[in-house]
């Protein structure tokens, strides 16, 4: 059934472009929040685009050689060169009158955060023309789930046993790379597609380093029933785990404001990868959620719209 | 148009002559002035170019790959350490079949620092499915380049190609450099045009997840290209000769004809080489050099052809490969037959050390003793 019969029989009003992009004959595990975000993304910038990506899940979720579920031309480049591979696609694009295309780098949080940052940070400081987005579940979970410095406090991975759980802080990515003074950087969340698709088609619009945060579940190394993976992922925001806000030219904006958030426990609750956490353990992680969030609240007191004259 | 140039201006001008489209570089001493002159030469509209200024020489071949993959003419440069951060790009470029190319000013790899000539950076990496091309002056460096685009380029090759200039010894000595003029260098290497690269219109995934399938035949066709490439270099050689006057093969036999003695060299040692030659040839000592240009695909015809004719040979290697020897000896050895001539191998002048006239001169007297070994050190300290 198309959209224009569902429509006839039920209707509805359609937040997201229609058109699919991405083809469901993808190698994603079920429930998975990488392929869900890589559906929107395709949705928000249509097929004038073209991808960088390193090795991450998505090296995998694309399909072996000959096929390619992207729609979209793909460059499969080195683990740390995301942005690096995407600086020159761009450049390219722009040496040959091609500007009108979209250079995409879409790479995990281990590529990101850790072993591509540094490529990251240079195509940043230049303000290399792309959009940069971070699909992040928050460990190397291609390799099968080990830690990354985008994983939480507190976490279970194969390199973090329980025995010895993720000590210390989820690396701040946002503000890293704000303090580049890019364009635009965005926090977007599966939960949220209208959010993420609208944040995609306005990195489209402008031009420079443009970066996505997009908070993308797993329920393999999550330890959680594919089913839920939407339900926790809008969990993630409500108890303020994940905040949703965007920082344009410096300018903060929170987009999603939570006047009772939900306890972290409850979020916690709903993955495996935290069931070894002692009560204590779970109020420290919820202290830190809390001055975050505060903190956040100040960033855009002092730096958002209302600061502005 | 002549010019004096040092080697880096040289490789430079050819990046400005083949009208590369996109360059990405990061500096690295003593490869330095090719990225200040090509900056300078970009920012003066006299290069229509983006040049992208990168934080590594990793990101710096990411960036060119990224570009030529998007169809972009690309140009890089680096040195020693900087080669060695590039390696696992030098073989994605390789396998990804992307016509790069690379100016490589050879230096000593670290540690104790070095920024004097050595092999040793490039002959790492020997097995990246790159050509290789060794300089003997500043002209070679700026013929090499251009014909480096013209040969990779070809649709049956899709090779990069890593153009070696020695450390000072070219990338900062000056010398007459014939740059032509535009028109015809323009006529010997359109512009670039791949028939496959990222484009919208016909989306497809490069490099994805090759099962055993697949990979094992990605790999025979890069090693048939570059056994096609052998006739390649030379047609392309000659062509360029019969162009702007100045012909090239994968070789250079310099007086090797009638020769019963013949050194194996590259790089700036072939230079030196040839003065003691011409020195030895004027007491009756009938010497000759191979000069060995093309490292990859190696030159085994040409190998087997001249040294077949001599009583002996020697190899003189700026560059070992530890626990064997020095690497063109070893690649020279294996392409001989067994009964082939006598072969040494000299290990001369790592880190920067000079290699004299005497030196060579040295090694051909040595040649005719008779005490062949795969290492003999050329003035070694106590």
């Amino acid at each position: 059934m198309n959209a224009a019969e569902l429509q006839k029989k039920t209707p509805f009003r359609l937040t997201l472009p229609e058109e699919e992009i991405l083809s469901p004959g993808h190698l994603a595990c079920q429930g998975c929040g990488a392929a869900m975000a890589m559906r929107y993304a395709l949705k928000a910038l249509g097929r004038n685009t073209i991808l960088s990506i390193p090795a991450c899940c998505w090296a995998v979720i694309d399909g072996p050689f000959p096929y390619s579920a992207a729609g979209v031309p793909v460059f499969h480049c080195a683990f740390e060169t995301a942005a690096s591979t995407a600086a020159g696609i761009t450049h390219a694009l722009s040496r040959l009158g091609l500007d009108e295309i979209t250079t995409v780098a879409w790479a995990g949080d281990g590529g990101t955060f850790d072993i591509g940052l540094q490529a990251l940070s240079g195509a940043a400081e230049r303000n290399d023309n792309m959009i940069y987005v971070v699909y992040d579940n928050e460990a190397y979970m291609n390799t099968g789930i080990q830690r990354s410095s985008a994983t939480p406090h507190g976490a279970w991975t194969t390199t973090t046993p329980t025995l010895q759980f993720k000590k210390g802080p989820k690396k701040n990515i946002m503000e890293i790379m704000v303090a580049h003074s890019i364009p635009y950087a965005a926090t977007a969340n599966i939960a949220y597609p209208e959010d993420l698709v609208k944040k995609l088609q306005k990195a489209r619009s402008l031009r420079g380093m443009r970066f996505l945060h997009v908070y993308a579940p797993c329920p393999t190394g999550w330890k959680h029933a594919p089913g839920v993976t939407v339900k926790i992922a809008r969990m993630a925001t409500e108890c303020n785990v994940f905040p949703i806000y965007e920082v344009e030219e410096g300018v903060y904006s929170i987009n999603r404001r939570n006047p009772n958030p939900k306890p972290v426990a409850e979020y916690l609750k709903m993955q495996g990868r935290f069931h070894h956490l002692r009560e204590e353990d779970v109020q420290f992680i919820q202290s830190r959620v809390d001055r975050d969030w505060q903190r956040l609240i100040k960033l855009e007191q002092a730096f958002g719209k209302a600061a502005g004259t | 148009m002549k010019k004096v140039l040092t080697g880096n201006f040289a490789a430079a001008y050819a990046a400005v002559a083949a009208r590369v489209q996109v360059i990405s570089a990061y500096p690295i001493t003593p490869q330095t002035t090719i990225v200040e002159i090509l900056s300078e030469l970009v920012a003066r509209g006299e290069l229509a170019a983006d040049f992208i200024k990168v934080e590594s020489e990793h990101s710096a071949l990411a960036a060119c790959i990224g570009a030529q993959a998007a169809g972009a003419r690309t140009f890089t440069a680096t040195s020693a350490q900087g080669l060695a951060l590039m390696h696992e790009l030098i073989h994605w470029t390789g396998r990804a079949r992307l016509p790069i190319v690379l100016a490589n000013v050879n230096r000593a790899m670290a540690p104790g620092w070095s920024i004097w000539a050595d092999a040793t950076d490039a002959i790492s990496e020997r097995d990246t499915g790159w050509m290789q091309i060794y300089c003997e002056d500043n002209q070679e460096v700026f013929d090499s380049i251009l014909m480096a685009y013209r040969i990779g380029e070809r649709a049956e090759i899709l090779l990069p190609t890593l153009v070696n200039l020695d450390a000072f010894f070219l990338s900062h000595t000056s010398q007459v450099v014939d740059l032509y003029d535009a028109e015809r260098i323009d006529a010997f290497l359109p512009p670039y045009r791949p028939a496959v690269k990222l484009d919208v219109a016909d989306p497809r995934s490069f490099g994805a997840l090759t099962s055993p399938d697949y990979y094992y035949e990605f790999s025979y066709k890069i090693q048939k290209a570059h056994e096609a490439a052998r006739q390649v270099i030379a047609e392309t050689g000659k062509e360029f000769g019969s162009v702007f006057g100045r012909s090239y093969g994968l070789t250079e036999a310099y007086r090797c004809e009638d020769a019963e003695y013949v050194l194996v060299t590259y790089g700036t040692i072939a230079g030196t080489a040839k003065v003691a030659a011409d020195r030895l040839r004027e007491k009756g000592f009938r010497a000759g050099v191979l000069k060995i240009r093309y490292f990859r695909p190696f030159p085994a015809e040409d190998v087997v052809r001249i040294l077949g004719r001599a009583a002996a040979a020697g190899v003189v290697d700026r560059a070992i490969s530890y626990g064997q020897a020095g690497p063109f000896y070893t690649e020279t050895r294996s392409v001989l037959p067994g009964a082939g001539p006598a072969l040494t191998g000299f290990i001369a002048g790592l880190g920067g050390r000079d290699v004299s006239v005497a030196d060579l001169e040295s090694m051909f007297l040595q040649l005719r003793d008779g005490k062949h070994s795969p290492i003999v050190w050329i003035g070694v300290k106590p």
